[in-house]
């Protein structure tokens, strides 16, 4: 499996990204926001953390226009698989490949911390090797994470299997570390061809640093 | 021309930081005030003497990128 992770100006998470997949077997190849061209065997385009732009104005509102982006567009409407992770979540926020958009968190200071999530569908690829009910421990770390959309299209992301992960505790109850609605920390489209969380599941590949619950939604990639 | 652009989050979307800087206000015995909603001012210098055509391209400015229609609504105030 080819994949491409986007590095922008501000990108922190491009290389755990890259350990990750590489970890799995996949190969990985780095390209920059100036470049408007995907390699021709590209499986799946990665948009990894950090602070595109210094999050100036807002969350990812300047690096939906990079170069590399319009490609990007091209490519999840054509069929072609895009993840986001946390900033990269937030760019397809703002790309409008996914609905929604991110507020400042409930508390509004930075969250960086081991957060469990609970797996509410596994009807895509993303969470194929996951069972619904699964909690997972994977760490989250993020400022605006708040996930905001309208009532009636909430219902409609539900109905549509496009709500794939939700904040949870340790047993899998209640608990909204952001403020989101609905505790929503992962989202599909409706093609089921875009994904988009603000954990970090590259954060999670080594059982010795805490949690290695990320490599099975990675793999998920590999089939 | 200045152009100066108000950017807010819409009515009915809780506003985190208006919420934190209230208690704070109140904390300083501010008990007047209700209710406190933060937002953005982006001031624009924009080299064009017609009002219309600025009004318009600001609008165009806004719904691409200063503003995130999802959560968030704009006004233009056009200084001469």
């Amino acid at each position: 499996m080819k994949v491409v992770v986007a590095v922008f100006p501000g990108t922190n998470c491009e290389i755990d990204t890259k350990y990750a997949f590489e970890k799995i077997g996949a190969s990985v190849e780095l390209v920059f926001h100036k470049s408007d061209k995907l390699p021709n065997d590209t499986d799946l385009v990665v948009l990894p953390g950090g602070f595109s732009y210094g999050d100036y104005l807002r969350s990812a509102a300047i690096s939906k226009f990079s170069p590399i982006m319009s490609t990007v567009i091209k490519f999840a409407n054509s069929g072609g698989r895009v993840l986001g992770i946390c900033n990269g979540f937030q760019m397809l926020l703002e790309t409008k490949l996914l609905p929604g958009a991110m507020k400042r968190n409930q508390k509004t200071h930075f969250i960086s911390k081991y957060q469990h999530l609970k797996v509410i569908n596994n009807n895509n690829q993303f969470l194929s090797k996951l069972k619904v009910g699964d909690i997972l421990n994977i760490p989250i770390a993020h400022g605006e994470g708040n996930f905001f959309i309208s009532d009636d299209e909430i219902k409609k992301l539900y109905d549509k299997e496009q709500v794939l992960l939700e904040y949870c505790d340790e047993l899998g109850n209640e608990e909204n570390p952001n403020g989101s609605i609905s505790s929503i920390a992962c989202l599909c489209n409706a093609k089921k061809n875009v994904f988009g969380l603000m954990p970090h599941p590259e954060r999670a590949i080594e059982a010795i640093l805490g949690s290695n619950d990320g490599v099975k939604m990675l793999e998920g990639f590999l089939e | 021309m200045k152009v100066i652009v108000n950017i807010q989050l819409k009515e009915g979307v809780l506003d985190p930081q208006g919420k934190a800087v209230h208690h704070a206000l109140l904390a300083l015995q501010f008990n007047e005030v209700q209710n406190v909603r933060i937002g953005k001012q982006i001031i624009l210098h924009v080299e064009e003497n017609d009002k219309e055509k600025t009004l318009k391209r600001v609008k165009e400015m806004c719904e691409e990128l200063l503003a995130n229609t999802v959560i968030e609504t704009y006004s233009i105030d056009i200084e001469n």
